[in-house]
């Protein structure tokens, strides 16, 4: 059986901050504890002009990438409800060649 | 089709609109308030033991197509939420402001509203009885029907908005320029959404003030902006004084000092006339009074409006041809273009702007949207039906203007209602009807007034899901409204007509429609012939020649009538069936011809806010920050959300925006508490210090309160502390009526210390009677001279 991953355009991240509560509710974690972090870099003028704002959702240790859900035949929670339609769960196989065609992307490995 | 496919499993999400799983009943409906929302997203509703356990986006709904916000994935804390969520109906007990209350039924509290209106209509009439809305809640015909249809009284107003500057000023001018609103078309119009055959994307979005991806106004989808960039590579262009995320990623960013936003839409205007780069098909056929538009923004050059609006001259260059050059563009425009004083010019400057570059009812320009069905869903139910022609004059604020006069206006203007309350003129309010309405949290301008005005009717009642603010400074009764899955309703605000049903209860709060139907009955039972909520619904299907009955909606869940393209050609716009669109001329009428009629200016122009660096140079060295207000959060829907733990826990705390260098002129630091302040009151928020805010400017956030503090007087959920309408202004309105100044204000900024922070406003307000200034006493109409 193939190895699953997390695939993430981040370009596209708005920084809305539903991932991170999609995680909240699909692992029923309590105040302060999160399966998936949301981090920003900026905002910043570049040397050459243009500006810095970055979204970076980076899963936890609590993350499981859905095993349950996945299991059930369900997307994991953060991937369901993305607002931007940015993160794919799949093959790493797979992950690697959508990463080819996007240059601001990560991919995270589910491997547990 | 998105760029990246979501793979949803057909056998766990079914187009049904119920099914069972394990132990689960699955729901599939649209969710919309409460809590409030400017969008209605399909969602499932998990529901274990008569309990909502969890929910997830629905798939098969071509709206939102399975995702969802942050809010609506934390429904189940909202809706299963004992420590805030008002059980029962309360009275009051002991004084107002006191927060003490008592259950009663629902009968005994009907009894009570009941004999209050009874008395209040035989000793003062009617009209002395108003009802309070907000945005955003489904009450958008309710508040008004029970207004109505209920207490006979014309009056149902925005909760102290001043110059009702939510939607209705653009709109109004819309109606006047080209006989519809136009919206960003994201395909939202057709059920096949980008697959629809004639749909064509942007090539350029220029987003106008407003961060659309947290705020989705005008029953838009913000992030369907960031599908088109992923799908169709759309560009950007951005006129913000903050950089959002869309600005981050715009090819163009402007970023004016709050308030002079016409003097940019002028200079694109003038560059792309002068540059001959505007559809001259479209112009000739369609546009009435290009010439005069030419000669009106001939002096507004890209380098004046760099001035006036601290820009760079290039950029307005750059934004204007890239906006001419694409085909199609889209205007993305919003609530700051009506919180302007000259709210009415400055989108009667976009819509021009937009209407020579060919982008309007064009597909991926900017449709016209009008409500699924052409339902009434809104705020002139049952208006006409219920009150007869003297009534319907009494309205407040009906001849403040022609444009109020000739019917533009669809509620009672707010800045007439508080002058009503305030001194009996034209004729005095005595009783308020807040449903969906926490005014002095969130939208009342100069919220301390509102709040002493409150105080002083003699009865008012509350409709909302927790003791608000609001209930516990003014309310005599409280009643307990549902949340959406515990709603059968109805939604349109555009397309499709969305279909929502009652799947769980929480103890007695009962719904709008039910609360609306039993107390109408009660008072005028010949207008209310219906047994149940659903009759009423049903009434509202059958108004609009709805093929379907509620029933019939339910297994649907959401109904997309098939729109059309090009409807200005094929005669689908106006009453006559003629070509053209809905206007005098038939035109786009960049010369407005019923602005004229009307005695108002019949072409855009630019003017300073009241108070600016520029029409108040004295104030500025007192005040020497421009404030604007309402920053957005993905967290909140304006004043709601405050009670959510989980909306809390990202964001604790009010924040104002303000760049380094200002943050370093006057010794502030990021994340520290800082007063904002000017002659009008202060209130504190946390300084988020930050490159993206423009030098010199500061952005504040709106609707706070502390549910988690006392709710008793004298701090009252803390809703004065950080409430940054402490410093606007109500009675300062555009020309027309319509219009505030909330975005373009001066203030200063300055660390709070134990000193200076002994007396907390919500204190000042409640104990102290505020501040002292010279309030604007009456309805300045065309602005207010304060130098």
């Amino acid at each position: 059986m193939s190895n699953y991953g997390l695939f993430i355009n981040y370009e596209y991240c708005t920084g809305c901050h539903t991932c991170e509560v999609a995680c909240k509710k699909a692992l029923n974690l309590p105040e302060g504890q999160h399966g998936i972090v949301v981090f920003e870099d900026g905002p910043r003028k570049n040397v050459n002009g243009t500006w810095e704002l970055t979204y970076l959702p980076l899963p936890t240790h609590l993350c499981d990438f859905c095993a349950d859900r996945v299991a059930e035949g369900r997307l994991p929670n953060c991937v369901h409800h993305c607002q931007s339609g940015i993160m794919v769960y799949d093959t790493l196989e797979n992950l690697a060649k959508l990463a080819e065609k996007h240059p601001r992307s990560v991919i995270y490995n589910a491997q547990a | 089709m998105e760029l990246f496919e979501k793979k949803f499993n057909p056998e766990l999400y079914k187009t049904d609109f119920h099914w069972k799983e394990g132990d689960y009943d699955v729901y599939r409906v649209c969710h919309w308030s409460a809590p409030g929302c400017h969008n209605s997203c399909g969602i499932l509703l998990y529901v274990k033991d008569g309990k909502l356990e969890r929910v997830e986006g629905d798939p098969n709904q071509p709206y939102n197509r399975g995702r969802l916000c942050m809010r609506c994935l934390n429904l189940p804390e909202a809706c299963n939420d004992l420590l805030n969520r008002l059980k029962w109906p309360v009275k009051r007990v002991g004084e107002r402001g006191e927060n003490q209350w008592e259950r009663i039924s629902w009968d005994e509290a009907y009894d009570i509203i009941v004999e209050n209106v009874r008395r209040i209509q035989k000793e003062w009439g009617p009209e002395a009885i108003c009802g309070m809305i907000g945005t955003g809640r489904n009450v958008c015909w309710q508040n008004p029907l029970i207004c109505y249809a209920g207490f006979g009284s014309p009056n149902m107003s925005f909760g102290f908005l001043s110059g009702d500057c939510c939607m209705v000023p653009r709109t109004s001018l819309s109606f006047c320029v080209c006989g519809d609103l136009p919206v960003v078309d994201a395909s939202q119009f057709n059920e096949e959404r980008w697959d629809h055959p004639e749909y064509e994307y942007p090539e350029v979005v220029l987003v106008w003030g407003n961060d659309v991806i947290k705020s989705n106004g005008d029953g838009f989808l913000g992030h369907w902006i960031v599908d088109m960039m992923t799908q169709a590579n759309t560009k950007l262009i951005v006129v913000d004084p903050d950089l959002t995320w869309l600005a981050s990623r715009a090819d163009v960013w402007i970023q004016p000092r709050p308030g002079v936003d016409s003097a940019i839409a002028m200079a694109m205007t003038n560059v792309i006339i002068e540059e001959d780069l505007y559809d001259h098909d479209f112009v000739e056929n369609w546009t009435y009074g290009f010439d005069e538009l030419a000669a009106r923004v001939k002096d507004m050059t890209p380098e004046k409006a760099a001035e006036i609006a601290w820009v760079d001259a290039e950029d307005i260059r750059k934004a204007a041809r890239m906006f001419a050059a694409a085909k199609p563009g889209a205007l993305q425009w919003g609530l700051t273009t009506d919180m302007r004083v000259n709210g009415i010019s400055e989108a009667h400057c976009l819509m021009s702007l937009n209407a020579i570059c060919g982008n309007v009812d064009q597909a991926g320009g900017n449709y016209l949207a009008r409500e699924a069905y052409s339902m009434n869903l809104a705020y002139l139910c049952g208006y006409f039906e219920n009150l007869d022609v003297d009534m319907r004059a009494k309205r407040l604020g009906n001849d403040i203007s022609p444009m109020h006069q000739f019917g533009l206006s669809s509620t009672a203007a707010s800045d007439v209602v508080l002058q009503a309350i305030e001194c009996g003129e034209p004729y005095p309010v005595k009783m308020l009807w807040f449903q969906g309405c926490n005014s002095i949290a969130n939208m009342a301008a100069e919220a301390p007034r509102v709040y002493e005005a409150i105080k002083t009717t003699e009865f008012n009642v509350v409709v909302d899901y927790c003791i608000t603010p609001t209930a516990v400074a003014c309310a005599d009764i409280v009643l307990p409204c549902a949340m959406s899955p515990e709603r059968n309703q109805l939604r349109t605000w555009w397309t499709p007509l969305r279909q929502s049903t009652r799947v769980v209860e929480y103890y007695e709060s009962k719904t709008d429609e039910q609360i609306i139907l039993e107390l109408g009955k009660r008072l005028n039972p010949e207008a209310w012939p219906y047994e149940t909520d659903i009759d009423l619904l049903n009434a509202r299907l059958k108004e609009g020649d709805v093929p379907e009955d509620f029933a019939g909606l339910q297994e649907m869940v959401y109904d997309w009538e098939p729109l059309e393209y090009h409807r200005y050609e094929k005669g689908l716009l106006r009453p006559d069936g003629q070509p053209g669109f809905n206007t005098p001329t038939g035109m786009i009428e960049l010369y407005c011809t019923t602005l004229e009629a009307f005695g108002n200016d019949p072409l855009p122009s630019y003017e300073e806010p009241p108070e600016s660096p520029i029409s108040t140079p004295k104030r500025f060295e007192e005040y020497p920050i421009v404030l604007t207000t309402g920053h957005r959060s993905f967290e909140f829907f304006h004043s709601e959300h405050r009670n959510q733990k989980t909306m809390r826990e990202f964001h604790p705390n009010p924040r104002v925006r303000i760049h380094p260098e200002t943050a370093a002129k006057y010794g502030i630091e990021d994340g520290q508490w800082v007063w904002i302040e000017n002659q009008r009151g202060r209130c504190r928020q946390i300084a988020w210090v930050t490159e993206g805010m423009k030098p010199g400017c500061a952005s504040a956030e709106h609707g706070w309160w502390f549910p988690e503090t006392e709710g008793a007087e004298p701090n009252l959920f803390g809703v004065f502390d950080s409430n940054i309408n402490n410093l606007t202004t109500m009675m300062v309105v555009g020309e027309t009526g319509y219009g505030a100044p909330y975005k373009g204000l001066l203030c200063k900024i300055y660390p709070c210390t134990e000193e200076n922070s002994k007396i907390m406003p919500s204190e000042q307000v409640t104990r102290m009677g505020g501040w002292e200034y010279d309030r604007v006493e009456k309805l300045a109409m065309g602005g207010y001279k304060y130098e």
